[in-house]
């Protein structure tokens, strides 16, 4: 059966490979089994002469295991793979042309899904292996590094600042003038932080991407600390993601190994030091100056600004603060200059943004596209509705804090302006569907429940205002209360969501009214009395 | 708070030793001694707080804000529960009380037989194949009440194969 293999000779013998991910979802559907079994074929038949690489993943979850094989015209897929497959699959492939395997998908390249995407930040994700130097290097890594250092540290952040970029975080302020502030202050010491805290609910592009190609944000925080004078940065990860936090610790090693990181980068009289360092399960602490009192051994309480961590950061010291995929950016602009990335995008949202598709949704996983698609061409063309094939009702947008949308709002187009034009956020990129059989008073309570177990507790409008807010919402379904007390409870929710939005310091207490409003404002039947049963789920 | 022995003590010590010099050393102090001995014992508190310069009630102020630190001694396996939306979307509420009725405990809790102890959490970075769960570091999703039973059937096999 493997004749095409002992005679192959059109791929020299050592680029045969075939790849299996690492990447925790892939995991998740049991992808450590099939790599497992890949090894014991290959050790079994020396003669195939092919290694296994564990790679990022594609994106594409609802084919994982996906099992690839390289050939001449490119990697051809297999998926979803069980350990049972691998032998059949191995042996019946050919490693130069598509095989007729039943689990065989074609060249990756050319599935459609992927094809159509727009990937920077994502390039390397899934094809190279992430901890290996030499491979990202081979894959154009370190290109916008070894430009960096032959400018000054003005030309970095102006390429960065003409790249249009905002921060990926969340709050999607320009990140060249964040630098330009750290910059210009004069303190010696200086830090990168990178916020890798990633608590969006329906969120994983940061995720995949420290699994993927972990090296290419290492690359963007040397980058950082080149363009405003730090010597030091640190990645603040949280805890949840023990694959991420494996996969990061051997990169960094592997890069300072290389002569990336430590004194004296690639020769150069620049230093750039990096360590990781975990969170603990407080959703709060990926509110940037949370995670800044984190980092400094304390409480996660949020401080007031001004000062903005660019003047009084880390230890008091002027701190650039961003998101994973901000950072994961930088090298593209760095390589391609910025103007190549403005190129993408629509309005004033520059670039790509990592998409992640999740929820009740058929085709789950990881889209990277310029600025600018609609909700509904993601939620149909890429994500082919819900999984449980019942009608979609109501997607959620941005995290725990993100508006609830109907229907009639998801030809929006995914931009800052546009959604926040509708009372919406764009946020961290994170799309969360949600079927007909969904209860939305429940949603709006869970938002304030959630306000309530992971406020900072400094100030009331948040940490008593969710605690009402449960209440509220219990007494506006509560069968037993009349039209009119619970009517009076609507008002008083009204009131009690001005409060929290006007009155609370940071976006935790000043955003939970979001998904709380839309809820109320779209779907207002879910708010009709429940059976008791059925409110306290 | 339950405190630990001399064994215990002595480890503890080694961790602050190792880390105490760290910019920010509380957080890589605790995570150290917990990864080691699973909770962080009461007589650390006075060790760490000598160590770090700051009072004990501080320590105890850290140790409580954070969700992943515990002081208790938990079960031999931590079950994590996600709770996020995607989760949620997927049938997650029903899942987490059926795992509750299963195992017979709720949050916060540990099974008598002292083999599990459940814990809520919000999202796993899995939320393309919701619901999620970990137990210890891996990540198990599209879960349903059966795949969960399998899941610890498969455990307690393992364990009982241990002993
Ligand atoms: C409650 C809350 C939670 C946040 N969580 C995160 C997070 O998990 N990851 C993140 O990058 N930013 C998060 N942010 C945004 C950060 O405060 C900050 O804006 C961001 O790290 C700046 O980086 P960027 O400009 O690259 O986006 C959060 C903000 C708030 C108010
Ligand atoms: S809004 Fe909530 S989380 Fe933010 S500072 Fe106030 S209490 Fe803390
Ligand atoms: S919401 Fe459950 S894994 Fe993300």
């Amino acid at each position: 059966m493997n004749h095409s293999l002992s005679d192959d000779s059109s791929l020299p013998i050592t680029s045969r490979k075939i790849f299996v991910s690492l990447d925790t979802t892939a995991r998740s559907r049991g992808s450590d089994k099939v790599a497992k079994q890949v090894e014991s074929v290959l050790n079994a038949q020396p003669e195939l002469a092919a290694t296994l690489v564990r790679n990022g993943s594609r994106g594409m979850f609802w084919l994982e295991p996906l099992l690839e094989i390289s050939t001449p015209k490119g990697r051809v897929a297999y998926g979803p793979v069980q350990a049972e497959d691998v032998n059949n699959i191995i042996n019946q492939h050919c490693f130069d042309d598509i095989s007729e395997h039943p689990l065989c998908l074609g060249l990756t390249e050319e599935l459609p899904w992927f094809k159509s995407q727009q990937r920077l930040t994502f390039a390397r994700v899934g094809i190279i292996d992430p901890i290996d130097v030499e491979d990202y290097i081979t894959h154009g890594g370190f290109v916008g590094l070894s430009n960096a250092l032959s400018k000054t540290s003005q030309q970095l952040v102006d390429e960065v600042k003409e790249s249009g970029l905002r921060g990926r975080g969340g709050a999607a302020f320009p990140t060249g003038i964040k630098w330009q502030t750290v910059l210009d202050e004069p303190e010696q010491q200086k830090y990168i932080v990178c916020n890798a805290d990633e608590g969006d609910s329906g969120t994983f592009a940061d995720r995949m991407l420290m699994e993927g190609d972990p090296l290419v944000l290492i690359e963007g925080m040397i980058i950082a600390g080149l363009s405003v004078g730090a010597d030091q940065g640190y990645i603040y990860l949280r805890s949840e993601y023990p694959q991420a936090h494996s996969i990061l610790n051997q990169a960094i090693d592997n890069a300072k190994t290389a002569g990336y990181l430590g004194d004296n980068i690639c020769g150069s009289e620049h230093s750039f030091h990096l360590e990781v360092r975990l969170g603990a399960g407080a959703y709060i602490c990926g509110e940037e100056t949370s995670l800044l009192e984190s980092l400094e051994g304390k409480r996660g309480l949020v401080r007031a600004k001004p000062p903005l961590p660019a003047i009084e950061g880390l230890f008091g010291q002027p701190t650039v603060v961003n998101n994973v995929i901000s950072l994961a950016s930088v090298p593209y602009i760095l390589s391609h200059g910025g103007e190549s990335y403005r190129d993408f995008g629509m309005g004033r949202s520059r670039g790509t943004l990592p998409i992640q598709l999740a929820g009740n949704i058929a085709q789950g996983g990881l889209v990277e596209l310029a600025f600018g698609i609609s909700l509904n061409e993601l939620l149909q063309q890429y994500g082919n509705g819900c999984k449980s094939k019942r009608a979609m009702r109501s997607v959620q947008v941005g995290g725990p804090l993100g508006a609830y949308l109907p229907e009639e709002q998801w030809d929006t187009a995914l931009d800052y302006e546009e959604f926040s034009s509708i009372g919406a956020v764009l946020g961290h990129g994170g799309i969360v569907a949600f079927d007909d059989t969904v209860d939305m008073a429940a949603q709006a309570r869970f938002a304030m429940e959630f306000c309530e177990v992971e406020s900072c507790g400094k100030c009331t409008p948040c940490r008593i205002g969710a605690v009402r807010g449960v209440e509220v919402i219990d007494k506006i379904t509560d069968e037993k209360n009349d039209p009119q007390q619970r009517q009076d409870s609507v008002d008083l929710l009204h009131d009690l969501c001005d409060t929290m939005e006007f009155g609370s310091l940071c976006a935790m207490g000043g955003m939970t009214p979001f998904p709380v409003r839309s809820a109320l404002k779209f779907f207002p039947d879910d708010f009709l009395p429940h059976p008791s049963t059925q409110k306290a789920q | 708070m339950t405190a630990t022995n001399e064994q215990g003590l002595q480890k503890i010590a080694t961790i602050i030793e190792q880390n105490q010099t760290l910019p920010g050393a509380m957080l890589p102090i605790l995570h150290a001694i917990q990864n080691d001995l699973s909770f962080i014992p009461s007589n650390a508190l006075p060790l760490i707080a000598k160590a770090l310069n700051v009072s004990k009630a501080e320590v105890h102020g850290v140790i409580s804000f954070y969700h992943h630190f515990r002081t208790e001694e938990p079960g031999a396996h931590v079950i994590e529960i996600c709770r996020g939306e995607s989760c949620q979307a997927m049938g997650s509420r029903t899942l987490e009380e059926n795992i509750k009725q299963s195992l017979s405990i709720d949050y916060h809790q540990t099974s008598k037989d002292r083999q599990f102890t459940l814990e809520p959490v919000y999202c796993l970075g899995n939320c393309a194949c919701s619901p999620a769960i970990r137990i210890g570091d891996d990540i198990h999703g599209e879960l349903d009440l059966q795949k969960f039973e399998q899941i610890i059937k498969s455990i307690n096999t393992y364990s009982l194969e241990l002993k």
